[in-house]
Protein backbone atom coordinates (compact mmCIF):
# COMPACT_ATOMS: atom_id res chain seq x y z
CA UNK A 1 0.00 0.00 0.00
CA UNK A 2 0.78 3.73 -0.98
CA UNK A 3 0.00 4.61 2.63
CA UNK A 4 3.04 4.34 4.49
CA UNK A 5 4.58 7.35 3.42
CA UNK A 6 7.52 8.56 5.72
CA UNK A 7 5.87 11.36 7.85
CA UNK A 8 7.88 14.62 7.96
CA UNK A 9 9.57 15.26 11.02
CA UNK A 10 7.76 16.96 13.76
CA UNK A 11 9.47 20.20 14.08
CA UNK A 12 7.37 20.89 17.38
CA UNK A 13 9.31 19.33 20.12
CA UNK A 14 8.02 21.31 23.08
CA UNK A 15 10.42 20.34 26.56
CA UNK A 16 9.25 20.87 29.67
CA UNK A 17 11.25 21.05 33.17
CA UNK A 18 11.71 17.15 34.32
CA UNK A 19 11.51 14.72 30.98
CA UNK A 20 9.16 12.23 31.55
CA UNK A 21 10.21 7.99 30.23
CA UNK A 22 10.11 8.28 26.66
CA UNK A 23 7.58 5.47 26.91
CA UNK A 24 5.12 7.50 28.96
CA UNK A 25 5.17 10.79 26.57
CA UNK A 26 4.62 8.23 23.60
CA UNK A 27 1.53 7.29 25.39
CA UNK A 28 0.77 10.58 26.17
CA UNK A 29 1.11 11.48 22.77
CA UNK A 30 -1.04 8.77 21.40
CA UNK A 31 -4.04 9.11 24.15
CA UNK A 32 -6.17 11.68 21.80
CA UNK A 33 -6.26 9.61 19.33
CA UNK A 34 -7.41 6.27 20.76
CA UNK A 35 -10.56 7.52 21.68
CA UNK A 36 -11.57 7.51 17.86
CA UNK A 37 -8.98 4.45 17.16
CA UNK A 38 -11.28 2.47 19.76
CA UNK A 39 -14.84 3.44 18.60
CA UNK A 40 -14.35 2.68 15.03
CA UNK A 41 -12.77 -0.46 15.35
CA UNK A 42 -15.38 -1.62 17.51
CA UNK A 43 -18.67 -0.12 16.02
CA UNK A 44 -17.00 -0.98 12.25
CA UNK A 45 -14.91 -3.67 12.36
CA UNK A 46 -16.41 -5.95 15.04
CA UNK A 47 -19.40 -6.46 12.68
CA UNK A 48 -18.33 -6.65 10.05
CA UNK A 49 -15.96 -10.14 11.44
CA UNK A 50 -20.09 -11.17 12.49
CA UNK A 51 -20.94 -10.54 9.03
CA UNK A 52 -18.19 -13.11 7.38
CA UNK A 53 -18.83 -15.76 10.34
CA UNK A 54 -22.87 -15.44 9.79
CA UNK A 55 -22.53 -15.54 6.15
CA UNK A 56 -20.67 -19.53 6.55
CA UNK A 57 -24.31 -20.76 8.36
CA UNK A 58 -26.99 -21.96 6.75
CA UNK A 59 -29.35 -19.24 8.93
CA UNK A 60 -32.92 -18.85 8.85
CA UNK A 61 -34.21 -16.72 11.94
CA UNK A 62 -37.49 -17.80 11.47
CA UNK A 63 -36.20 -21.29 12.13
CA UNK A 64 -33.28 -20.60 14.80
CA UNK A 65 -32.88 -24.48 15.75
CA UNK A 66 -31.91 -25.64 12.34
CA UNK A 67 -28.96 -23.15 12.26
CA UNK A 68 -25.73 -24.81 11.05
CA UNK A 69 -22.70 -24.69 9.23
CA UNK A 70 -22.45 -25.13 5.43
CA UNK A 71 -19.06 -23.76 4.38
CA UNK A 72 -18.98 -21.85 1.20
CA UNK A 73 -23.12 -22.71 0.21
CA UNK A 74 -24.05 -19.25 0.73
CA UNK A 75 -22.10 -18.12 -1.77
CA UNK A 76 -22.56 -20.59 -4.32
CA UNK A 77 -26.45 -19.47 -3.84
CA UNK A 78 -25.55 -16.04 -3.97
CA UNK A 79 -23.62 -16.73 -7.15
CA UNK A 80 -25.67 -18.95 -9.06
CA UNK A 81 -29.31 -18.06 -7.72
CA UNK A 82 -30.48 -15.88 -11.23
CA UNK A 83 -31.87 -13.39 -9.07
CA UNK A 84 -29.34 -12.35 -6.93
CA UNK A 85 -26.95 -12.88 -9.69
CA UNK A 86 -29.07 -10.54 -11.67
CA UNK A 87 -28.53 -8.06 -9.11
CA UNK A 88 -24.70 -8.41 -8.72
CA UNK A 89 -25.25 -7.23 -12.24
CA UNK A 90 -27.30 -4.67 -11.67
CA UNK A 91 -25.07 -3.23 -9.07
CA UNK A 92 -21.96 -3.19 -11.65
CA UNK A 93 -24.51 -1.56 -14.42
CA UNK A 94 -26.63 1.15 -11.96
CA UNK A 95 -23.07 2.03 -10.58
CA UNK A 96 -21.13 2.27 -13.79
CA UNK A 97 -24.27 4.47 -15.63
CA UNK A 98 -24.21 6.93 -13.09
CA UNK A 99 -20.83 7.57 -11.82
CA UNK A 100 -19.80 7.82 -15.58
CA UNK A 101 -22.86 10.02 -17.24
CA UNK A 102 -22.57 11.76 -14.03
CA UNK A 103 -18.91 12.39 -14.07
CA UNK A 104 -19.27 13.39 -17.83
CA UNK A 105 -21.72 16.38 -17.09
CA UNK A 106 -19.96 17.03 -14.36
CA UNK A 107 -17.13 18.25 -16.50
CA UNK A 108 -18.86 19.98 -18.39
CA UNK A 109 -20.85 22.28 -16.21
CA UNK A 110 -17.10 22.91 -14.40
CA UNK A 111 -15.39 23.88 -17.48
CA UNK A 112 -18.50 26.07 -18.12
CA UNK A 113 -18.24 27.14 -14.31
CA UNK A 114 -14.51 27.77 -15.05
CA UNK A 115 -15.00 30.53 -16.97
CA UNK A 116 -15.81 34.24 -15.81
CA UNK A 117 -19.23 35.19 -16.68
CA UNK A 118 -22.10 37.46 -14.85
CA UNK A 119 -23.69 35.67 -12.12
CA UNK A 120 -21.43 32.98 -11.94
CA UNK A 121 -21.98 32.17 -8.13
CA UNK A 122 -25.86 32.36 -8.32
CA UNK A 123 -25.38 29.54 -11.54
CA UNK A 124 -23.45 27.43 -9.16
CA UNK A 125 -25.76 27.85 -6.19
CA UNK A 126 -28.55 26.28 -8.12
CA UNK A 127 -25.81 23.47 -10.27
CA UNK A 128 -25.06 22.36 -6.22
CA UNK A 129 -29.08 22.20 -4.98
CA UNK A 130 -29.91 18.78 -6.62
CA UNK A 131 -27.17 17.30 -3.86
CA UNK A 132 -28.70 18.89 -0.89
CA UNK A 133 -32.28 17.25 -1.57
CA UNK A 134 -32.20 14.82 1.09
CA UNK A 135 -31.97 11.58 -0.93
CA UNK A 136 -35.16 9.78 -0.21
CA UNK A 137 -37.09 13.09 -0.87
CA UNK A 138 -35.32 13.68 -4.17
CA UNK A 139 -36.38 10.24 -5.18
CA UNK A 140 -40.01 10.93 -4.05
CA UNK A 141 -39.93 13.57 -6.07
CA UNK A 142 -38.93 12.06 -9.26
CA UNK A 143 -41.00 9.29 -8.90
CA UNK A 144 -44.29 11.14 -8.20
CA UNK A 145 -43.84 14.53 -9.70
CA UNK A 146 -41.52 14.11 -11.84
CA UNK A 147 -42.28 10.16 -13.28
CA UNK A 148 -46.09 9.72 -12.71
CA UNK A 149 -47.33 9.22 -16.08
CA UNK A 150 -51.19 11.13 -15.53
CA UNK A 151 -49.94 14.25 -13.94
CA UNK A 152 -45.95 14.14 -13.70
CA UNK A 153 -43.89 17.01 -14.77
CA UNK A 154 -42.32 15.38 -18.03
CA UNK A 155 -45.59 14.22 -19.25
CA UNK A 156 -46.79 17.70 -18.70
CA UNK A 157 -44.14 18.78 -20.63
CA UNK A 158 -44.19 16.52 -23.33
CA UNK A 159 -47.83 17.65 -23.84
CA UNK A 160 -47.43 20.58 -25.12
CA UNK A 161 -45.36 19.74 -28.04
CA UNK A 162 -47.86 16.70 -28.46
CA UNK A 163 -45.52 13.81 -27.55
CA UNK A 164 -46.07 10.72 -25.74
CA UNK A 165 -47.11 10.12 -22.95
CA UNK A 166 -44.83 7.15 -21.58
CA UNK A 167 -45.30 5.09 -17.95
CA UNK A 168 -41.65 6.17 -17.61
CA UNK A 169 -40.69 4.00 -14.71
CA UNK A 170 -42.58 0.97 -15.71
CA UNK A 171 -40.97 1.45 -19.38
CA UNK A 172 -37.45 2.00 -18.17
CA UNK A 173 -37.20 1.49 -14.35
CA UNK A 174 -33.44 1.01 -14.39
CA UNK A 175 -33.03 3.97 -16.22
CA UNK A 176 -35.77 6.18 -14.11
CA UNK A 177 -33.01 4.87 -11.38
CA UNK A 178 -30.40 5.86 -12.95
CA UNK A 179 -31.82 9.45 -14.19
CA UNK A 180 -32.41 10.59 -10.28
CA UNK A 181 -29.00 9.59 -9.53
CA UNK A 182 -27.30 11.05 -11.99
CA UNK A 183 -29.44 14.55 -11.12
CA UNK A 184 -28.32 14.24 -7.61
CA UNK A 185 -24.40 13.11 -8.35
CA UNK A 186 -23.38 15.61 -11.03
CA UNK A 187 -23.34 18.11 -8.41
CA UNK A 188 -20.34 16.27 -6.52
CA UNK A 189 -18.68 15.51 -9.66
CA UNK A 190 -18.62 19.25 -10.63
CA UNK A 191 -17.52 20.25 -7.50
CA UNK A 192 -14.80 17.89 -6.88
CA UNK A 193 -13.31 18.49 -11.01
CA UNK A 194 -13.68 21.87 -10.28
CA UNK A 195 -11.48 22.44 -7.47
CA UNK A 196 -9.26 20.57 -9.74
CA UNK A 197 -9.62 23.32 -12.45
CA UNK A 198 -8.94 25.61 -10.24
CA UNK A 199 -5.91 24.29 -8.81
CA UNK A 200 -4.22 24.90 -12.10
CA UNK A 201 -0.88 26.66 -12.68
CA UNK A 202 -1.83 29.64 -14.61
CA UNK A 203 1.21 30.90 -15.35
CA UNK A 204 1.73 27.90 -17.19
CA UNK A 205 -1.14 28.22 -19.41
CA UNK A 206 -0.52 31.81 -19.90
CA UNK A 207 2.86 30.87 -21.15
CA UNK A 208 1.40 28.09 -23.22
CA UNK A 209 -1.48 30.99 -24.50
CA UNK A 210 1.66 33.04 -25.57
CA UNK A 211 3.54 30.21 -27.38
CA UNK A 212 0.29 30.12 -29.55
CA UNK A 213 -1.00 27.10 -28.40
CA UNK A 214 -5.30 26.69 -28.68
CA UNK A 215 -7.83 26.72 -26.31
CA UNK A 216 -7.99 22.67 -27.68
CA UNK A 217 -4.33 22.03 -27.36
CA UNK A 218 -4.67 23.40 -24.25
CA UNK A 219 -7.41 21.46 -22.79
CA UNK A 220 -5.99 18.08 -24.18
CA UNK A 221 -2.08 18.75 -23.32
CA UNK A 222 -2.42 20.50 -19.77
CA UNK A 223 -5.93 20.81 -18.21
CA UNK A 224 -6.96 16.84 -19.19
CA UNK A 225 -3.68 15.78 -17.85
CA UNK A 226 -3.81 17.51 -14.57
CA UNK A 227 -7.69 16.71 -14.40
CA UNK A 228 -6.92 13.29 -14.33
CA UNK A 229 -6.77 12.72 -10.94
CA UNK A 230 -9.68 14.34 -9.91
CA UNK A 231 -11.65 12.60 -12.47
CA UNK A 232 -10.31 9.04 -10.92
CA UNK A 233 -11.30 10.52 -7.53
CA UNK A 234 -14.39 11.51 -8.94
CA UNK A 235 -15.02 8.17 -10.29
CA UNK A 236 -13.91 6.35 -7.60
CA UNK A 237 -15.78 7.93 -4.94
CA UNK A 238 -18.49 7.95 -6.78
CA UNK A 239 -18.85 4.16 -6.91
CA UNK A 240 -18.12 4.37 -3.10
CA UNK A 241 -21.12 6.14 -2.98
CA UNK A 242 -23.34 4.57 -5.48
CA UNK A 243 -22.81 1.03 -5.11
CA UNK A 244 -24.07 1.38 -1.87
CA UNK A 245 -27.45 3.34 -3.32
CA UNK A 246 -30.27 1.86 -1.03
CA UNK A 247 -33.06 4.93 -0.93
CA UNK A 248 -33.01 5.52 -5.10
CA UNK A 249 -33.81 2.38 -5.38
CA UNK A 250 -36.30 1.01 -2.27
CA UNK A 251 -38.33 4.71 -2.84
CA UNK A 252 -38.78 4.68 -6.26
CA UNK A 253 -39.26 0.87 -7.71
CA UNK A 254 -38.99 -1.02 -4.21
CA UNK A 255 -36.33 -3.24 -5.56
CA UNK A 256 -38.94 -4.37 -8.53
CA UNK A 257 -38.93 -4.32 -12.56
CA UNK A 258 -35.21 -5.51 -12.06
CA UNK A 259 -33.53 -2.58 -10.28
CA UNK A 260 -32.99 -4.49 -7.14
CA UNK A 261 -29.06 -3.87 -6.12
CA UNK A 262 -26.87 -5.82 -3.95
CA UNK A 263 -27.37 -3.64 -1.00
CA UNK A 264 -31.48 -3.67 -1.39
CA UNK A 265 -30.92 -7.57 -1.80
CA UNK A 266 -29.09 -7.79 1.32
CA UNK A 267 -31.81 -5.35 3.35
CA UNK A 268 -34.38 -7.97 1.34
CA UNK A 269 -32.86 -10.93 2.08
CA UNK A 270 -32.93 -10.70 5.91
CA UNK A 271 -35.38 -8.31 6.80
CA UNK A 272 -37.96 -9.65 5.03
CA UNK A 273 -36.72 -13.41 4.23
CA UNK A 274 -35.32 -13.93 7.64
CA UNK A 275 -32.39 -15.23 5.15
CA UNK A 276 -29.06 -14.40 7.42
CA UNK A 277 -26.70 -16.90 5.90
CA UNK A 278 -27.31 -15.79 2.46
CA UNK A 279 -28.06 -11.83 3.36
CA UNK A 280 -24.22 -12.16 5.05
CA UNK A 281 -22.83 -13.91 1.94
CA UNK A 282 -24.51 -10.98 -0.43
CA UNK A 283 -23.12 -8.42 2.01
CA UNK A 284 -19.35 -9.92 1.96
CA UNK A 285 -19.70 -9.67 -1.82
CA UNK A 286 -20.56 -5.83 -2.13
CA UNK A 287 -17.30 -5.58 0.40
CA UNK A 288 -15.05 -7.42 -1.74
CA UNK A 289 -16.28 -4.93 -4.86
CA UNK A 290 -15.86 -1.83 -2.43
CA UNK A 291 -12.67 -3.10 -1.78
CA UNK A 292 -11.19 -3.43 -5.41
CA UNK A 293 -12.65 0.10 -5.57
CA UNK A 294 -11.36 1.17 -2.56
CA UNK A 295 -7.75 0.11 -3.34
CA UNK A 296 -7.48 2.34 -5.88
CA UNK A 297 -9.19 4.94 -4.44
CA UNK A 298 -7.02 5.20 -1.38
CA UNK A 299 -4.28 5.20 -4.27
CA UNK A 300 -5.16 8.64 -5.64
CA UNK A 301 -6.19 9.76 -2.15
CA UNK A 302 -2.69 9.14 -0.79
CA UNK A 303 -0.82 10.52 -3.97
CA UNK A 304 -3.41 14.32 -3.60
CA UNK A 305 -2.61 13.78 0.01
CA UNK A 306 1.57 13.30 -0.55
CA UNK A 307 1.14 16.33 -2.62
CA UNK A 308 -0.31 18.41 -0.49
CA UNK A 309 1.94 17.38 2.52
CA UNK A 310 5.15 18.36 0.77
CA UNK A 311 3.55 21.80 -0.52
CA UNK A 312 2.99 22.67 3.05
CA UNK B 1 -16.55 36.50 -31.77
CA UNK B 2 -14.37 36.22 -28.87
CA UNK B 3 -17.08 38.31 -26.78
CA UNK B 4 -20.33 36.49 -28.84
CA UNK B 5 -18.99 33.04 -27.46
CA UNK B 6 -18.02 34.14 -24.23
CA UNK B 7 -21.81 35.33 -24.03
CA UNK B 8 -22.68 32.03 -25.01
CA UNK B 9 -20.74 29.64 -22.87
CA UNK B 10 -22.22 32.25 -19.89
CA UNK B 11 -25.64 31.38 -21.14
CA UNK B 12 -25.20 28.04 -21.78
CA UNK B 13 -24.21 27.34 -17.65
CA UNK B 14 -27.38 29.43 -16.81
CA UNK B 15 -29.52 27.44 -19.14
CA UNK B 16 -28.02 24.10 -17.40
CA UNK B 17 -28.07 25.67 -13.74
CA UNK B 18 -31.68 26.21 -14.49
CA UNK B 19 -32.42 22.90 -15.96
CA UNK B 20 -30.87 21.40 -12.79
CA UNK B 21 -32.59 23.53 -10.64
CA UNK B 22 -36.00 23.17 -12.33
CA UNK B 23 -37.63 20.00 -10.67
CA UNK B 24 -36.88 21.92 -6.95
CA UNK B 25 -38.55 24.85 -8.28
CA UNK B 26 -41.47 23.02 -9.50
CA UNK B 27 -41.49 20.92 -6.19
CA UNK B 28 -41.76 23.72 -4.69
CA UNK B 29 -44.21 25.84 -6.60
CA UNK B 30 -46.28 22.36 -6.38
CA UNK B 31 -46.11 22.53 -2.88
CA UNK B 32 -48.23 25.75 -2.42
CA UNK B 33 -50.45 24.20 -5.00
CA UNK B 34 -53.75 22.65 -3.97
CA UNK B 35 -54.11 18.67 -4.58
CA UNK B 36 -56.60 19.51 -7.76
CA UNK B 37 -54.23 22.00 -9.24
CA UNK B 38 -50.38 20.32 -8.19
CA UNK B 39 -52.43 17.07 -10.52
CA UNK B 40 -53.35 18.16 -13.94
CA UNK B 41 -51.94 17.64 -17.67
CA UNK B 42 -50.62 20.07 -18.90
CA UNK B 43 -49.65 21.10 -15.35
CA UNK B 44 -50.79 24.49 -14.14
CA UNK B 45 -48.37 26.86 -13.54
CA UNK B 46 -50.47 30.02 -12.89
CA UNK B 47 -52.54 27.98 -10.15
CA UNK B 48 -53.84 29.77 -6.77
CA UNK B 49 -51.61 29.72 -4.42
CA UNK B 50 -51.71 27.75 -0.83
CA UNK B 51 -50.73 26.33 2.75
CA UNK B 52 -52.77 23.52 2.46
CA UNK B 53 -49.76 20.85 1.41
CA UNK B 54 -48.46 22.04 4.37
CA UNK B 55 -51.00 21.85 6.81
CA UNK B 56 -51.51 18.30 5.51
CA UNK B 57 -48.49 17.78 5.90
CA UNK B 58 -47.81 18.62 9.89
CA UNK B 59 -50.80 16.53 10.30
CA UNK B 60 -53.58 19.17 11.09
CA UNK B 61 -56.07 17.41 8.34
CA UNK B 62 -56.03 14.04 9.88
CA UNK B 63 -52.57 11.53 9.33
CA UNK B 64 -49.90 11.18 11.22
CA UNK B 65 -47.89 14.20 12.68
CA UNK B 66 -43.97 14.16 11.27
CA UNK B 67 -43.15 16.13 14.36
CA UNK B 68 -41.30 13.22 16.23
CA UNK B 69 -40.03 12.14 13.35
CA UNK B 70 -38.48 15.76 12.65
CA UNK B 71 -37.40 15.49 16.68
CA UNK B 72 -35.81 12.32 16.29
CA UNK B 73 -34.02 13.37 12.97
CA UNK B 74 -32.75 16.75 14.99
CA UNK B 75 -31.80 14.20 18.01
CA UNK B 76 -29.30 12.07 15.71
CA UNK B 77 -28.10 14.30 13.97
CA UNK B 78 -26.86 16.71 16.24
CA UNK B 79 -25.88 14.61 18.66
CA UNK B 80 -23.99 12.03 16.78
CA UNK B 81 -22.09 15.47 15.16
CA UNK B 82 -21.28 16.25 18.88
CA UNK B 83 -19.45 13.09 19.30
CA UNK B 84 -18.02 13.36 16.07
CA UNK B 85 -16.47 16.51 17.37
CA UNK B 86 -15.76 15.02 20.70
CA UNK B 87 -14.06 11.82 19.51
CA UNK B 88 -12.30 13.61 16.36
CA UNK B 89 -11.05 17.20 17.44
CA UNK B 90 -8.26 14.89 20.10
CA UNK B 91 -7.64 12.52 17.11
CA UNK B 92 -6.89 14.78 14.61
CA UNK B 93 -4.51 16.92 17.20
CA UNK B 94 -2.76 13.86 17.35
CA UNK B 95 -2.59 13.52 13.87
CA UNK B 96 -1.89 16.85 12.80
CA UNK B 97 0.08 19.25 15.39
CA UNK B 98 1.35 16.90 17.84
CA UNK B 99 1.75 13.67 15.38
CA UNK B 100 1.98 10.18 16.62
CA UNK B 101 4.39 7.94 14.82
CA UNK B 102 3.06 7.07 11.63
CA UNK B 103 0.64 9.26 11.19
CA UNK B 104 -0.56 8.56 7.68
CA UNK B 105 -1.48 5.23 8.30
CA UNK B 106 -3.77 5.86 10.84
CA UNK B 107 -5.71 8.12 8.63
CA UNK B 108 -5.71 5.89 5.85
CA UNK B 109 -6.89 3.02 8.28
CA UNK B 110 -9.55 5.75 9.33
CA UNK B 111 -10.40 6.58 5.68
CA UNK B 112 -10.85 2.77 4.31
CA UNK B 113 -13.70 2.52 7.14
CA UNK B 114 -15.16 4.81 5.41
CA UNK B 115 -15.09 2.75 2.50
CA UNK B 116 -16.46 -0.52 3.84
CA UNK B 117 -20.34 -0.64 3.03
CA UNK B 118 -22.89 -0.13 5.43
CA UNK B 119 -24.55 -3.10 4.38
CA UNK B 120 -21.75 -5.13 5.27
CA UNK B 121 -22.16 -4.92 9.01
CA UNK B 122 -25.27 -4.18 8.87
CA UNK B 123 -26.97 -7.80 10.06
CA UNK B 124 -25.24 -8.24 12.88
CA UNK B 125 -25.96 -5.05 14.31
CA UNK B 126 -29.48 -5.68 13.76
CA UNK B 127 -29.43 -8.83 15.67
CA UNK B 128 -27.22 -7.05 18.21
CA UNK B 129 -29.78 -4.27 19.16
CA UNK B 130 -32.49 -6.89 18.75
CA UNK B 131 -30.23 -8.80 21.59
CA UNK B 132 -30.12 -6.29 23.79
CA UNK B 133 -32.61 -4.20 23.43
CA UNK B 134 -32.27 -1.37 21.47
CA UNK B 135 -33.93 -1.34 18.59
CA UNK B 136 -36.18 1.15 18.33
CA UNK B 137 -34.17 3.57 19.98
CA UNK B 138 -32.40 6.59 18.51
CA UNK B 139 -29.08 6.22 20.86
CA UNK B 140 -28.64 3.50 18.62
CA UNK B 141 -28.69 5.22 15.31
CA UNK B 142 -26.30 8.26 17.46
CA UNK B 143 -23.93 5.50 17.94
CA UNK B 144 -23.93 4.28 14.32
CA UNK B 145 -23.71 7.83 12.76
CA UNK B 146 -20.92 8.53 15.04
CA UNK B 147 -19.14 6.18 13.37
CA UNK B 148 -20.30 6.79 9.98
CA UNK B 149 -19.04 10.52 9.92
CA UNK B 150 -15.86 10.09 12.23
CA UNK B 151 -13.63 9.20 9.36
CA UNK B 152 -14.50 12.27 7.50
CA UNK B 153 -14.49 14.47 10.16
CA UNK B 154 -10.93 13.15 11.44
CA UNK B 155 -9.67 13.70 7.31
CA UNK B 156 -10.91 17.18 7.52
CA UNK B 157 -10.08 18.47 10.77
CA UNK B 158 -6.61 17.11 10.47
CA UNK B 159 -6.10 19.10 7.43
CA UNK B 160 -7.56 21.93 9.04
CA UNK B 161 -5.59 21.67 12.51
CA UNK B 162 -2.22 21.14 9.85
CA UNK B 163 -2.52 24.47 8.54
CA UNK B 164 -2.31 26.15 12.04
CA UNK B 165 1.56 27.34 11.81
CA UNK B 166 3.71 25.15 14.05
CA UNK B 167 6.16 28.52 14.75
CA UNK B 168 3.14 30.38 16.12
CA UNK B 169 2.43 27.51 18.85
CA UNK B 170 5.88 26.83 19.59
CA UNK B 171 6.46 30.73 20.26
CA UNK B 172 2.91 30.76 22.96
CA UNK B 173 4.83 28.02 24.53
CA UNK B 174 7.77 29.50 25.11
CA UNK B 175 6.22 32.56 26.42
CA UNK B 176 4.89 30.34 29.32
CA UNK B 177 1.06 29.22 27.66
CA UNK B 178 -0.23 25.98 28.84
CA UNK B 179 -1.91 23.64 26.55
CA UNK B 180 -5.91 24.55 27.07
CA UNK B 181 -4.67 28.36 26.52
CA UNK B 182 -2.46 27.37 23.19
CA UNK B 183 -5.42 25.75 21.73
CA UNK B 184 -8.30 27.95 22.98
CA UNK B 185 -6.33 31.22 22.02
CA UNK B 186 -4.33 29.88 19.17
CA UNK B 187 -5.76 27.13 17.21
CA UNK B 188 -8.78 27.19 17.64
CA UNK B 189 -9.20 31.07 16.24
CA UNK B 190 -7.43 29.51 12.96
CA UNK B 191 -9.13 26.38 12.93
CA UNK B 192 -12.92 27.00 13.72
CA UNK B 193 -14.44 27.78 10.48
CA UNK B 194 -13.02 24.30 9.26
CA UNK B 195 -14.38 22.59 12.31
CA UNK B 196 -17.62 24.51 11.62
CA UNK B 197 -17.93 23.28 8.37
CA UNK B 198 -17.24 19.89 9.38
CA UNK B 199 -19.79 20.00 11.71
CA UNK B 200 -22.16 20.66 8.92
CA UNK B 201 -21.12 18.26 6.87
CA UNK B 202 -21.77 15.68 9.17
CA UNK B 203 -25.00 17.08 10.40
CA UNK B 204 -26.19 16.43 6.48
CA UNK B 205 -24.85 12.98 6.29
CA UNK B 206 -26.55 12.43 9.17
CA UNK B 207 -30.05 14.02 8.59
CA UNK B 208 -29.98 11.89 5.44
CA UNK B 209 -29.75 8.19 6.39
CA UNK B 210 -31.98 5.49 5.40
CA UNK B 211 -30.95 2.40 5.07
CA UNK B 212 -29.79 2.00 9.07
CA UNK B 213 -32.70 4.48 10.09
CA UNK B 214 -35.03 2.01 8.48
CA UNK B 215 -33.91 -1.16 9.26
CA UNK B 216 -32.97 -0.27 13.35
CA UNK B 217 -36.10 1.79 13.96
CA UNK B 218 -40.03 1.70 14.21
CA UNK B 219 -42.64 3.91 15.32
CA UNK B 220 -40.98 5.09 18.04
CA UNK B 221 -37.36 6.15 17.06
CA UNK B 222 -38.31 6.68 13.30
CA UNK B 223 -36.52 9.54 11.63
CA UNK B 224 -37.68 12.03 8.96
CA UNK B 225 -36.60 10.03 5.96
CA UNK B 226 -38.26 7.10 7.14
CA UNK B 227 -41.21 9.30 7.40
CA UNK B 228 -41.06 9.88 4.15
CA UNK B 229 -41.06 6.45 3.55
CA UNK B 230 -44.63 6.38 3.75
CA UNK B 231 -45.27 8.18 0.62
CA UNK B 232 -43.83 5.90 -1.77
CA UNK B 233 -47.09 4.29 -2.61
CA UNK B 234 -49.96 6.85 -4.06
CA UNK B 235 -52.33 8.06 -1.87
CA UNK B 236 -54.74 9.48 -4.31
CA UNK B 237 -54.02 13.01 -4.61
CA UNK B 238 -51.13 13.83 -3.01
CA UNK B 239 -48.63 15.88 -4.80
CA UNK B 240 -48.70 18.98 -2.83
CA UNK B 241 -48.31 17.27 -0.08
CA UNK B 242 -45.44 14.94 -1.00
CA UNK B 243 -43.70 18.26 -2.13
CA UNK B 244 -44.46 20.11 0.86
CA UNK B 245 -43.05 17.38 3.02
CA UNK B 246 -39.82 16.63 0.75
CA UNK B 247 -39.04 20.67 0.95
CA UNK B 248 -39.52 20.92 4.30
CA UNK B 249 -37.30 17.85 5.23
CA UNK B 250 -34.82 18.82 3.17
CA UNK B 251 -34.75 22.60 4.27
CA UNK B 252 -32.01 21.93 7.39
CA UNK B 253 -29.73 20.45 4.51
CA UNK B 254 -30.10 23.01 1.97
CA UNK B 255 -29.49 25.69 4.72
CA UNK B 256 -26.04 23.53 6.09
CA UNK B 257 -25.11 22.76 2.89
CA UNK B 258 -25.19 26.04 1.40
CA UNK B 259 -23.76 27.50 5.05
CA UNK B 260 -20.94 25.05 4.26
CA UNK B 261 -20.63 25.93 0.61
CA UNK B 262 -17.12 26.45 0.15
CA UNK B 263 -15.61 23.40 2.21
CA UNK B 264 -18.07 20.92 0.71
CA UNK B 265 -15.64 19.46 -1.78
CA UNK B 266 -13.15 18.97 0.97
CA UNK B 267 -15.93 17.14 3.50
CA UNK B 268 -17.16 15.06 0.18
CA UNK B 269 -13.44 13.97 -1.16
CA UNK B 270 -12.72 13.36 2.19
CA UNK B 271 -10.13 15.91 2.80
CA UNK B 272 -8.46 14.82 -0.60
CA UNK B 273 -9.47 18.13 -2.42
CA UNK B 274 -8.85 21.60 -1.09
Amino acid sequence: MTATTTAPPTTLSVRTAPQPSNRLRAWATRAPLLPALVFMIVVTQLPFVATVVISFFDWNSLYPKARHFTGVDNYTEVLTDADLRHSVWTTVLLTATVVLVSLVLGLLLALLLDRRFRGRGVVRTLLIAPFLVVPVAAALLWKHVLYNPEYGLFNGLLHYVGGPQPDWISRTPLLAVEASLVWQWTPFMMLILLAGLQSRDQQQIEAARVDGASDWQIFRYLTLPHLRRYLELGALLGSIYIVQNFDAVFTITSGGLGTANLPYTVYQSFYQAHENGLASAAGVLVVIGSIIIATFALRVVSSLFREEVSRA
Amino acid sequence: MNVLRRNGLGLLAWLLGIMFFLPIAWMALTSFHSEADAATNPPSFGAALTLDGYRDFFGTGGGASPWPALVNSLVASVASTLFVLLLALPAAYALSIRRVRKWTDVLFFFLSTKMLPVVAGLLPIYLFAKNTGTLDNIWLLVVLYTSMNLPIAVWMMQSFLAEVPVAVIEAARVDGARLPTVLARVVAPIALPGIAATALICFIFSWNELLFARVLTGVVAETAPVFLTGFITSQGLFLAKVCAASLVISLPVLAAGFAAQDKLVQGLSLGAVK
